[in-house]
This record gives C-alpha cells, sequence and structure tokens, in this order.
C-alpha cells in the first residue's frame, strides 16, 4: 500500500534532526495560526498563491531563496563546524552517514533552491518592466513554473524528515549513485526534486526568452534594451538549451535506479562517464545562468550611482553574448583529470580562459563607469564594489585551474571549493544582495534601511575572506573536498579559521534579517513617492513604486537607451494623459499551484514506490492542465477609468514636488 | 592613523604573514618529484601573468570607488561620457594578449605533462598497478608478484608507471608531493607517470568522493633508495597472505581504516580481470569469485552477486 514508506523512515535516533523537525512544526504552527488569527487567508489566496502578476511572482521567488539560503547556511555551519574540530582523526559530531548528505543537501539547495529562486526572481521583477510590457508573454505558465519549483522545495524538506537524502555530492554521479552504492531513497529524492524544479526552470526560460524578443515597448529595438535585460535574455537561452540536458541525465539515472537499466552502472556496458559528461554539459552553463543576470544588476547599479551611462554598452553586449555561446563549449574542464588526453584537455582549457576575455572587458567597462562619475555609496554600489575586488581573484584562480596541468594538483581541492564559493558568493550572492536594495522599493515602495544593509554587507565581506581565503591555503597543503574527518592536525587552524568566517556571514545574514524588519516597521518614513528612489535610468523607475498591477498605464515609446533618464532630462517624465485606454490583463489562476502540488504528490510517491498514488499525482496533474486548457474565463479588461483613478493619485502630488528639483535626480531628492 | 602607526602596522602585518605561510606545510607548492616541479613552476607563471591584470583592476576600482565619491566635488564629473574606442580597444586588446600567452602555455604544458605519457628517462620505469576499492587502495606489482594495500615503495629517480581502476565506485588517486592525480573508474584503465627524486614519505589519498569510509582512504607513498626499495619487496614477499580470488573477494567487501597488508603470490593478471569483470561479457563475475563447478554452480552465482547486499548492509 505504502510502497517502501514505513514508520522507520522517520530518523528518531537523530537527535539534530528531531531537534530541526520539532522547531519547523513549531515555527510552522505559529505561522499557520498568525495568518489563521489574521485572518489572513483569502488574502494570500487571492493575491498572492493564484496571482500571475511577474512581480508578485518575482517576489515571492526571492522569499523562496532567502528562507531556503537560511536552509543551506545552516547546512554550511555544521560542515565547517564538523571540519573544525575533527582533525586527527577525531570523529566530529556528525558520522559520514549525515555529514555526506549534509554536503550534499548544501550544494543542491544552493545551487537550485537559493541561487536559481534569486536570478529567476529578480528576472520576473525586473525584466517586463524594462522592456515596458505589462507581465510576461504567458502569465500562467510563469505561475506554474514558480509553484513547481516550490513543488523542489518542498521534496528536498521533506526528504530530510522522512528518509534520507542522497549522500552522493550535489551532482550525484554515479555508479556511487546508482542503487547498488546508495540503495536508500536519497537520490531518489534529489531525482524527483530537481526534474521537478528543472520543469519549471525550462517553462521559465522559454517565457521569458518569448517575452524579451516578442514584448518590449514600440520603438526598443534590440541594442536599445537595459544591460539587465540583455542579460536575462541570453540567460534565459542558455536555460531553455542547457535544462533540457538535465532533465535527460536525471531522467536516465531514474531509468537506471528504477527500471533495472544499465546507462551509468559498472556492469552490461554502462558508463559513468557519459553521465558526467552531460551533467556538466548542463552545469556549465548553469553557472553563466546565475552570474550573467547578476552582472546585468552590476551593471545597472553602478551606471545609476556613478550617475552616468554604461561605459561601452556595445561591449557589454558583445561580451554577454560571447560568454553565453563560450558556456557550451567549456564543460571538460571539471575532469580534466578523466584521463580524454592532452589535445582534448588543452583544448577545454584553452577555451575556458577565452571567457575569462568578455568576462574581463566587462569589469573594465564597469570601471570605466565609474571613472569621471559622482559615486554614491548606498547599500547597492557597496555590495558591487565589493564583487568587483572579490570577483576578481575568484576568476584569476578559476583560469589558472583552467590550465589542465594546475588542474592535476588542485582539482577537487579545497582550492577548488574557495575559487567557486569565491565566485559564487562574491558573484552571485553579492548580486542578488545588491539587487534586493536596489528593487526593494520598486517592489514595495519603500526604500531599504541603510544602516543595518551596511552592517551586512560589510560582514558578509569580511566573513568571504575569513571562511574561504584559508581553503585556499588547505588546498595547496593537499586537503580534499567532501571530508568528513582528517589525519593533519596541521590543517586544523585554519578551518578553525574558515569556521569563524562562516559565523561572520551568519551575522550578515542576521543583519539582513534585521534589515528587512525594520525598514518593514519603519516604512512610513522610507516611502518612494516618485516611483525613482535613486535617479534611475531605465524604464521600470518611470512608473509608480510599487508598480500598479498593469505596469505601464500607457506604454512607453522608446527612442533611445536609458530612455527614461531623458525624459527627465527634457522634463518629459512624469506626464499625466488626457486620456487612457482600457488595459488587457490576465485574470488569476490556481491551476499552477495544483498542478505542482500533484506534482509534488507525484515525487513523493515515486521516491517511495507508492505506484497508485503516483499515478493519482500524473493523473491530478493532466487533469488540472487540461481543465486549464477549456477555461475561456483567462483575462479581463481595467477600463481607462479606473486607470486614471489610480494614475492621477500618482502624478498629482508628484507633480508638484518635480516642479522643485532637478529633473535629472528627481527621485532622489524627493526621497 | 598618523604616518608612524601605519609603518608600524604595516610592518607588523608583514611579519604576521610571514609567519602564518611558513607555518604552513604547502605540499603542493614543495613537491618532491619532477613532475610536481613542472606543475609548480606552471602555477607561478600563470599566477604571476594574471596578476598583471588583475592588481591593476582591483587598485583601480579601489582608486576610482575614493576619487569619484559623491562628496568629492573637486573630482571630475562627464555625465554623458560612456564610450571611447581608444579604451575599449586597450581593455579587449590586453586580456587578449594576457590569454594569447596563458593559452600558448597551457597547449605546451598540457602535453608536456600528460599523465599517460611515459617520463623521459635512461632508467626503465617500474610499473604498479592501482585498484580503488571500498574504501581503501590495493597496489600490485606485477613484475614481482606482491601487492600491498594502503601502502606502495618505489626507488627514487625511477619513473613509476600507474595502472589505475576502480572494483567499485570512483575515486582518485593522488600523491599531492608527486604532482599530478588520475580518476580511478572501474571497467576502465587509466595511466598516470609520476616520479620522485627525494626520498621521503609521501601522503596519499582518495581526491574524489566515494562514499562512506571516503575520508580514511588514504595510503603512504614510500620513496626510497634501491636498496630501500628491495628490501621492502622482501618485507611484502615474506607476508603469509598470497592475493589469490579468495582473498581478493574478501578485499571486495567494504571496509574502513584499513591498516597495511602485504600479500605475495599474486594471481597473474588480476589486474586485468578486475577490468574485465564488468567488460569482457555480460555475465557480471565479480573478480574473486572462485569458478563454480557444476553441483555449485547454482550456490555461487547468488554468492557472485552479493555487492548490492553487503553495501547494504555495510551502510546500516
Amino acid at each position: 500500500m505504502f510502497g517502501k514508506l514505513t514508520l522507520s523512515a522517520i530518523p528518531y535516533n537523530e537527535p539534530i534532526i528531531m531537534g530541526t523537525l520539532l522547531m519547523v512544526c513549531l515555527g510552522g504552527a505559529a505561522l499557520l495560526g498568525w495568518v489563521t488569527y489574521q485572518r489572513k487567508w483569502g488574502y494570500l489566496w487571492t493575491e498572492w498563491f493564484t496571482t500571475v502578476d511577474h512581480k508578485r511572482i518575482g517576489i515571492m521567488y526571492v522569499i523562496m531563496a532567502l528562507v531556503m539560503l537560511l536552509r543551506g547556511f545552516a547546512d554550511a555551519l555544521m560542515m565547517r563546524a564538523q571540519q573544525a574540530i575533527a582533525a586527527s582523526d577525531a570523529a566530529g559530531y556528525l558520522p559520514p552517514h549525515h555529514y555526506d548528505q549534509i554536503f550534499s543537501a548544501h550544494g543542491v539547495i544552493m545551487i537550485f533552491f537559493v541561487a536559481m529562486p534569486f536570478v529567476v526572481g529578480l528576472m520576473n521583477l525586473v525584466v517586463p518592466l524594462q522592456i515596458g510590457a505589462r507581465d510576461v508573454a504567458y502569465p500562467f505558465l510563469n505561475s506554474l513554473s514558480f509553484w513547481l519549483t516550490t513543488s523542489g522545495v518542498v521534496l528536498v524538506m521533506v526528504s530530510m524528515f522522512v528518509g534520507d537524502f542522497a549522500a552522493t555530492g550535489w551532482l550525484a554521479y554515479p555508479p556511487l549513485s546508482e542503487l547498488k552504492f546508495s540503495p536508500t531513497v536519497g537520490v531518489d529524492y534529489y531525482i524527483w526534486a530537481l526534474q521537478l524544479s528543472g520543469l519549471g526552470t525550462t517553462l521559465s526560460g522559454i517565457n521569458f526568452v518569448v517575452t524579451i524578443l516578442r514584448m518590449r515597448a514600440p520603438g526598443m529595438t534590440l541594442m536599445r534594451m537595459p544591460v539587465f535585460t540583455w542579460t536575462a535574455l541570453v540567460t534565459n537561452i542558455l536555460i531553455v538549451a542547457a535544462f533540457p540536458v538535465l532533465t535527460v541525465a536525471l531522467a536516465l539515472l531514474a531509468a537506471d535506479r528504477y527500471l533495472d537499466m544499465h546507462f551509468f552502472t559498472n556492469e552490461l556496458g554502462g558508463n559513468a562517464m557519459l553521465y558526467i559528461n552531460l551533467i556538466w554539459i548542463w552545469g556549465h552553463p548553469e553557472v553563466y545562468i546565475l552570474i550573467l543576470p547578476c552582472f546585468g544588476v552590476f551593471s545597472e547599479i553602478v551606471s545609476t550611482f556613478s550617475g552616468k551611462p554604461l561605459f561601452g554598452y556595445k561591449s557589454m553586449v558583445y561580451a554577454t553574448a560571447g560568454i553565453g555561446v563560450l558556456s557550451f563549449v567549456v564543460w571538460l574542464h571539471h575532469f580534466f583529470t578523466m584521463g580524454s588526453g592532452a589535445d582534448v584537455n588543452a583544448f577545454f582549457g584553452i577555451s575556458t580562459m577565452i571567457i575569462s576575455i568578455p568576462t574581463g572587458v566587462k569589469l573594465f567597462n564597469w570601471l570605466f563607469t565609474m571613472y569621471r562619475g559622482r559615486i554614491r555609496f548606498t547599500v547597492p554600489m557597496l555590495w558591487t564594489v565589493g564583487f568587483m575586488v572579490t570577483f576578481t581573484i575568484g576568476g584569476m584562480t578559476g583560469v589558472l585551474m583552467a590550465v589542465p596541468g594546475a588542474d592535476f594538483v588542485l582539482h577537487n581541492s579545497l582550492f577548488l571549493i574557495a575559487h567557486f564559493h569565491n565566485v559564487i558568493i562574491g558573484g552571485v550572492i553579492f548580486g542578488c544582495m545588491a539587487a534586493i536594495n536596489y528593487w526593494f522599493p520598486k517592489a514595495f515602495g519603500f526604500k531599504l534601511e541603510e544602516r543595518f544593509g551596511r552592517y551586512s554587507f560589510w560582514c558578509w565581506l569580511v566573513g568571504f575572506y575569513l571562511a574561504f581565503m584559508p581553503l585556499y591555503v588547505l588546498g595547496l597543503m593537499g586537503m580534499t573536498r567532501r571530508m568528513n574527518h582528517y589525519a593533519n592536525p596541521d590543517w586544523q587552524p585554519y578551518l578553525v579559521v574558515a569556521a569563524i568566517g562562516a559565523g561572520v556571514i551568519a551575522l550578515g545574514i542576521g543583519f539582513t534579517v534585521l534589515q528587512i524588519v525594520v525598514s518593514v516597521r519603519n516604512r512610513a518614513e522610507n516611502r518612494d513617492l516618485t516611483g525613482d528612489p535613486w535617479g534611475g535610468r531605465t524604464l521600470e523607475w518611470s512608473t509608480s513604486s510599487p508598480a500598479p498591477f498593469y505596469n505601464f498605464a500607457v506604454v512607453p515609446q522608446i527612442e533611445e537607451l536609458d530612455q527614461f533618464q531623458v525624459d527627465k532630462e527634457h522634463k518629459r517624465a512624469y506626464k499625466r494623459q488626457a486620456h487612457y485606454a482600457d488595459i488587457h490583463m490576465p485574470r488569476n489562476t490556481g491551476v499552477g499551484l495544483f498542478m505542482a502540488a500533484f506534482g509534488t504528490v507525484l515525487g513523493f510517491a515515486m521516491v517511495w514506490h507508492i505506484w497508485w498514488l503516483a499515478i493519482a499525482g500524473l493523473v491530478g496533474m493532466i487533469a488540472s492542465f487540461i481543465s486549464r486548457a477549456y477555461d475561456t474565463n483567462v483575462d479581463y479588461y481595467v477600463s481607462g477609468v479606473e486607470v486614471e483613478k489610480i494614475e492621477r493619485a500618482r502624478l498629482v502630488p508628484l507633480e508638484k514636488l518635480i516642479d522643485h528639483v532637478d529633473p535629472a535626480s528627481a527621485g532622489q531628492k524627493v526621497a | 592613523m598618523n604616518k608612524r602607526s601605519l609603518v608600524s602596522t604595516l610592518r607588523w602585518s608583514c611579519a604576521g604573514l610571514t609567519v602564518f605561510l611558513s607555518g604552513c606545510n604547502l605540499e603542493v607548492l614543495s613537491p618532491k618529484g619532477d613532475v610536481g616541479m613542472q606543475e609548480k613552476s606552471l602555477i607561478l607563471i600563470a599566477t604571476g601573468l594574471m596578476l598583471l591584470v588583475v592588481i591593476p583592476v582591483i587598485a583601480m576600482t579601489l582608486i576610482f570607488a575614493w576619487r569619484y565619491r559623491a562628496s568629492n566635488t573637486k573630482a571630475t564629473y562627464a555625465p554623458k561620457w560612456s564610450h571611447s574606442t581608444a579604451i575599449e580597444a586597450v581593455v579587449w586588446t590586453i586580456p587578449c594578449i594576457i590569454i594569447a600567452i596563458l593559452a600558448t602555455l597551457t597547449w605546451r604544458s598540457t602535453h608536456a605533462l600528460d599523465p599517460y605519457k611515459p617520463l623521459d628517462s635512461q632508467v626503465k620505469p617500474i610499473t604498479i598497478e592501482a585498484v580503488a576499492m571500498d574504501w581503501k587502495w590495493l597496489f600490485i606489482y606485477p613484475d614481482y608478484g606482491i601487492a600491498s594495500v594502503n601502502e606502495i615503495a618505489f626507488p627514487t629517480n625511477v619513473p613509476v608507471h600507474f595502472e589505475v581502476t576502480s572494483d567499485s565506485v570512483m575515486n582518485a588517486f593522488f600523491i599531492p608531493q608527486l604532482g599530478s592525480q588520475i580518476y580511478a573508474m572501474a571497467g576502465m584503465d587509466t595511466k598516470l607517470n609520476l616520479i620522485a627524486n627525494e626520498p621521503g614519505t609521501y601522503a596519499g589519498l582518495s581526491s574524489n568522493y566515494s562514499g562512506e569510509g571516503f575520508s580514511d582512504m588514504h595510503f603512504t607513498a614510500i620513496a626510497t633508495s634501491q636498496q630501500g626499495f628491495t628490501e621492502w619487496v622482501n618485507k611484502a614477499k615474506a607476508s603469509q597472505a598470497n592475493l589469490d580470488n579468495q582473498a581478493f573477494h574478501a578485499l571486495t567487501q567494504p571496509s574502513e581504516k584499513v591498516p597495511v597488508s602485504y600479500y605475495t603470490n599474486v594471481t597473474p593478471g588480476l589486474f586485468n580481470s578486475v577490468i574485465q569483470q564488468y567488460m569482457s561479457d555480460m555475465s557480471m563475475k565479480p573478480v574473486g569469485t572462485p569458478s563454480p563447478s557444476p553441483a555449485q554452480a547454482s550456490a555461487s552465482l547468488s554468492g557472485s552477486i552479493p555487492s548490492h547486499n553487503d553495501h547494504a548492509k555495510a551502510s546500516e
């Protein structure tokens, strides 16, 4: 009846897990109770859970990323604590069985359920606003994508309390991930969590490629698109090209585990090298999927706060596109030590280095955007400068490891760990934190408080260097990754410093939470009345903060790059129209949520071999989709009268303010 | 901060850095063999080349950030300036030049350091066959008919030719102070050529995560004189244990923190049969299974595919 699922699947005898379960239950009950007490269920359902508004979906993605950051970071703290004490072959406090799941979950969560929701959320929030669109091309699909990602999150979280998670490393290399060596359900949780969320990501990619190519405001040619939108376009093309490879690789692994196939087994002609190639053909573009939108974020921020257009816009665009293309011909650098032969290794080594050329150009362009600027050191700008210094170091160690001869001694060492955290924290996390501070007012209508934002930045920066510079040294000392304990006592001091660094980063995360809490409490003081709190240059700042649900009362006409900046200079911004047309909008729907809920059931049932339930989940998904396909009530019109009312309420008081200030920097002074 | 205290701070931090770095033994940067030496100088040259760009970029970031801060109204402000063909040309050209040099270096060094390439030496290399097992290393010396677990020895200044495979999951064979590592994969044979130029006892390990017992999957590599090596071989030969199919099958069972042990009378062709167990036919016959007499066939067949259960047991 319940397949492999029995009560013994719950790890009663693991105090750490049970303690966490208790906390999660108490916290969850408190949250649910509070929502019930406040009678907010109806509001949450109609305004958020069923929404197809790209801005709200974006916000939910970012909230998910922040919540999962706490989980992934808790894993990191546990690993750092374990390695700090498990010297001279002391056992530490985490047995390998548990520790191995933690480092696997840490990698999976940080990449798939922190970094990905962060960047997808940012693209959701910003891209339609930057191109003057009223929503994405397929709003329902967008909601489905989000809820499918949530399915993945649910499965990963459930795996902690029911059964176990993969103890294979975050990419689940076979043959270790095959049934023979990983007989528990851990790898199955991994497979189904990633399949569901990966499906969501692929659909998102399609959605955004179409949105950017088809829904730009009239006059916005490709070369008048803001740089963030450019990076989003390239990113989504990468998603569409790369994610199906992940889906196939995981499907083949699932076939091995469920259907007794032998794609990657040792026996019967299976070959693990095939999986390792496939997973990295997805995996390397994936890191550019994460970093490119962040490059876009930094480009917007550095230009806004330097009070100048971005230096070398065309260079930026070509560099972004170049990185996108090159990202597909470098995957083998993840396994130079497989014995591919010198020609193959040299090819992939050199192609990897070539990526550093457009990346280097980007750095120079940001530098020359700052050159002869008037740089305001707001929180987003602090993160940007921190990124430029930190990422340069990470880029250098990356190119070093692209030299096969160097990689032969650095591969899989803590040097590698230090390198990719250097670029992913220094690039992606710094970028997301900068973006949250930058676009927060556009999402919620008030700015984030600066002081705790600065504290958070400095803690992250100092904590990062404390946590990862020792890891570079340890790599050179011959320490390899994923060790539960080690014999060499010389390594311990460095690991203690790294653990302290992780503690400092934890403070940084704490300050971010505090920053949000304090900002919400003091929101009346930090209101953004103009919609342009920073003196922005791109279209998203031309509409109100928070943006109205229809984004733009009148679809803007584009004649220049940085159209909004030009409008402000010519005093054309914030003009009221004599007449507002009706606006065509998509209607909210809960079908995406239902499909994902059935998907979660399907995934859970597949993990535990509960076949009848799996069939029920699949049928439920398909039936929900068919019901949606026959639903004709999917859109409505907002009357021009109502639009006029909303616009008047914003623009009339604004006009009085604008008359008194310099239009080029209206927003910052008013705010 | 006045000038004097700045100088003293600098002095103290320099001293601190020196103590910090001299206190640690950077194994990868203190190689004891020719391959490792070449890789060390490759790392240093490549890093040096990149620092030519990296240091100016970091310095410019900090200088520009400071100089063009909003409160410094004396600095030039060019609110419309966003293009300069000359600067663009320079910022594309400099990385291109550096990468061109680095690419040349890469092409040459990758061929020179190809782990499969025999080392230039007058001396005949010694062959060691390494088998990664759950979770220990088995080393077979086919020319001497001996084998060892978690320890190897070889003479200095003699090239060592490793043939590497795995009996179960993927691992990587790595002696940091001698240079390159290579994956150990079941059903496959990878090759690695190393040499030790200084005698010593070096740490060896698996550098690719392979499951529960991975952290203890290390071994000792002893580089010694020709005489020391002969003594080591004799010690192994004096061992009571023969490495026949039965002994091998016992080794294939998952175990952790396995002490060093020696074997003699290694079944000829054992290494090949470890590879061939997955490759030769479709019968999935693990090595070490005694060839069944017809009467025992069914019994030993069930005994021949138990590794699944063995692993399940081991992980409980």
